[in-house]
């Protein structure tokens, strides 16, 4: 039945209003009295040098690739650890042999200087 | 379990192991050696592919073997595809050696690609289950979206690779939605648990199973790029490298073959009346399109991508004949398309000048007066294509005519018959540019790497000997399937 | 009452939406991107409410595949964009216009 949902949307719905009420109550409540000073980006003690939503540097997308690839690799371990003693030696190898793949990958990326920032 | 009984259960995937370790190997001395010898990539891959070839001609007579919980099995067909696989893969690897070196293209990242790529397609060919035969396709298919975009100095080679990424991965999405319907009609992902399923023919009659056959064969024609699906294919075979656009022509649609019987003959065999309309469809507007589109290309790379379509559409006829002898005509067709766009794309990565490929049909104005051997060969090329004999196109041609006939589609055979006239018009005009036009200007003829003019010497030739005797392919493709 | 209908209908109104998405969409090549991932979570919808009234697990199994399958996919995704990106200074769909005929 819907109903036993009830206490989820509840959930959900008091959630949304302990996020947007704190920001709301801020807009409503507090003083604008804008100045050039003021709506200038932050930056400590002298003139900001240029505006602050900066795009990211290209080397961040190389790291986030690499990153994705390896972060749901790690995906499969979870539920092999869970199951480890009901698959055995067998199960054991088989990931063994998927982590040396991994690792080969691993030294492929280091020696060509993908980890390297500069 | 331990390791020994591990190994022992693999057998049947021997070649595929094999593949992987030496594609590892590869990647490897291409890191660590690469300085001492800039070719050891190279050497090594084609090692790797000659013992393939080795392994699977060995299995080809055994009786069919399943491995990994059923989830793999080896059988005549799976090894005599596999074969061809790699024969075609060392072909274009080949081809490849000389113009990566000239282009500077890094050359050890396409070998370990293509292993790779090579490996999905074996993965494709042998997989019993959906999930590893799914596994296969992306493997076939990430690493060639990524060898197009190789060439990073070329623009149009990364926009041609931009749209197959995009394109084949809509094909992917497509054909995953249609198997988890499957799954659902089904019950299992095992193939074989489907064809039992779908024998005692009540799971057939609904609309779920509708939609998963629909939407399954929708994904096929997009990566064999059949019409209406075809659009990615004049595209990414113009844009991409010709070296690329000869290993993406010709193996993976071997493959994808593979990959299709998967579906329809060993999961479907019952349902042949219901997908023989939608592949009467494809195979029709393939040979129709493919043909008529091709008559008004003026560049060779994006003529020989609309022959492609239609040479689908002829392979499609034998798949609809729905009969043994239908399918082992498909088969050879398929083995003799690949061989065929092999040479073809060849020949202009041959005659490239300092990396700019000779990929206008102006090009090959007066070859003959240049290089006649090279124009000789081009010609069987074209004969072998447009189906006149005695080159093996011809057999191929007749062959899944002769499938049509015998379950009297008669009409689709003469509907055939009369594209494939129209066709052997742009075929024959190539040939007419080579012999009877003078060359342009006397521009300094590229000087031909070695290797691949024997690699294409005996290409062209194979064309022409196994269109003499064409017999004994025939004979193994028929086997395969009794 | 929820059932495995609601689940399909779900799923197929994600798939279209993947869909329509590759259509219509004439800006940004990235948003072709989150539509393939759109496609492919929508056959992961599928694949686990057949997997759960079917009572197999192996559907789920194939879940986990396919969102790594995913994640390799933008991967090459997003670096032939970064090179796409080189050559024309724009990732518009509209610029995929250097071939044809």
């Amino acid at each position: 039945m819907l109903g036993q949902y009830l206490p989820i949307l509840i959930f959900i719905l008091l959630g949304i209003v302990m996020g947007v009420l704190p920001i709301l109550g801020g807009w409503i409540l507090g003083p604008k009295k804008p100045n050039k000073e003021k709506l200038a980006a932050y930056e400590c003690g002298f003139p900001a040098f240029e505006d602050a939503r900066l795009p990211f540097d290209v080397r961040y997308y190389l790291v986030a690739i690499l990153f994705i690839i390896f972060d749901l690799e790690t995906a499969f371990f979870v539920p092999w650890a869970v199951v480890l003693n009901d698959i055995g030696w067998f199960g054991f190898w088989a990931m063994m042999i998927f982590l040396g793949l991994l690792v080969i990958g691993f030294i492929y990326e280091w020696k060509k200087g993908a980890l390297e920032w500069e | 379990m331990y390791l020994s009984t591990f190994f022992a259960n693999a057998t049947p995937a021997l070649p595929e192991i094999a593949l992987l370790s030496m594609t590892c190997i590869v990647l490897l001395a291409d890191l660590f050696f690469s300085r001492l010898c800039p070719r050891i990539p190279y050497y090594l891959t084609q090692l790797a592919l000659l013992g393939v070839i080795c392994l699977s001609l060995c299995a080809l007579n055994k009786p069919q073997t399943s491995a990994f919980f059923g989830m793999f099995m080896a059988d005549p067909l799976s090894s005599l595809l596999n074969v061809f696989i790699c024969l075609t893969s060392l072909f274009s690897f080949l081809y490849a050696r000389s113009f990566l070196e000239e282009t500077k293209m890094p050359l050890g990242e396409y070998y370990t690609l293509g292993l790779f790529s090579v490996l999905g397609m074996m993965l494709m060919v042998s997989s019993q289950n959906f999930l590893p035969l799914f596994l296969g396709l992306e493997l076939q298919s990430l690493p060639l979206y990524a060898m197009i975009a190789l060439r990073r100095s070329s623009g149009i080679a990364s926009e041609a690779a931009m749209k197959y990424f995009i394109m084949g991965s809509l094909a992917s999405a497509m054909l995953l939605y249609g198997i988890s319907l499957l799954y659902g009609v089904t019950h299992s992902l095992s193939i074989s648990e489907a064809a039992i399923i779908f024998s005692q023919g009540t799971a057939t009659h609904n609309t779920v199973f509708a939609c998963a056959l629909v939407f399954i064969i929708a994904g096929i024609a997009f990566k064999f790029g059949a019409a209406p699906f075809h659009a990615w294919a004049p595209d990414v075979y113009q844009g991409a490298p010709s070296i690329v656009t000869l290993f993406l022509g010709s193996a993976p649609k071997i493959a994808m073959l593979g990959f299709t019987f998967k579906f329809l003959v060993q999961a479907m065999p019952t349902l042949q009346t219901q997908w023989q309309l939608f592949f009467i469809i494809l195979a029709v507007l393939s040979m129709a399109l493919g043909n008529i589109v091709a008559v008004v290309q003026t560049n060779f790379k994006r003529m020989l991508a609309y022959s492609s379509i239609s040479h689908m559409g002829y392979m499609l006829l034998g798949l609809i004949s729905g009969t043994q002898a239908g399918y082992a005509a498909a088969t050879f067709y398929i083995i003799a398309y690949a061989f065929m766009t092999l040479a073809g794309f060849a020949m202009i990565a041959l005659l490239s000048k300092a990396g700019v490929e000779a990929e206008s049909i102006k090009d090959f104005q007066g070859l003959n007066y240049k290089h006649p051997w090279l124009a000789f060969l081009v010609m069987v090329v074209m004969f072998s294509m447009a189906g006149v004999p005695p080159t093996i196109g011809f057999f191929a041609k007749l062959s899944v005519l002769q499938a049509l006939v015998q379950v009297d589609l008669v009409w689709l055979a003469a509907l055939a018959l009369i594209f494939s006239v129209i066709g052997a018009y742009y075929y024959i005009a190539v040939i007419k540019t080579m012999y009877f036009d003078q060359p342009e200007k006397s521009t300094p003829f590229p000087t031909l790497p070695l290797d691949a003019t024997i690699a294409i010497s005996v290409n062209g030739l194979l064309l022409l000997i196994l269109g003499l005797f064409p017999s004994g392919l025939i004979e193994l493709c028929n086997k395969v399937f009794l | 009452m929820i059932n495995l209908s609601h689940f399909l209908i779900l799923g197929a109104i994600l798939f279209c939406l993947g869909l329509t998405g590759f259509v219509v969409n004439r800006k940004n090549l990235i948003n072709l991107l989150m539509c393939v991932e759109l496609l492919l979570l929508a056959v992961n919808f599928n694949l686990i409410a057949f997997s759960n009234s079917l009572n197999d697990i192996s559907g789920q199994v194939f879940v986990f595949f396919i969102l790594t399958v995913a994640a390799a996919e933008a991967a090459i995704g997003l670096a032939i964009l970064m090179v796409f990106y080189r050559h024309k200074h724009t990732i518009a769909v509209a610029e995929l216009d250097e071939l044809k005929g």
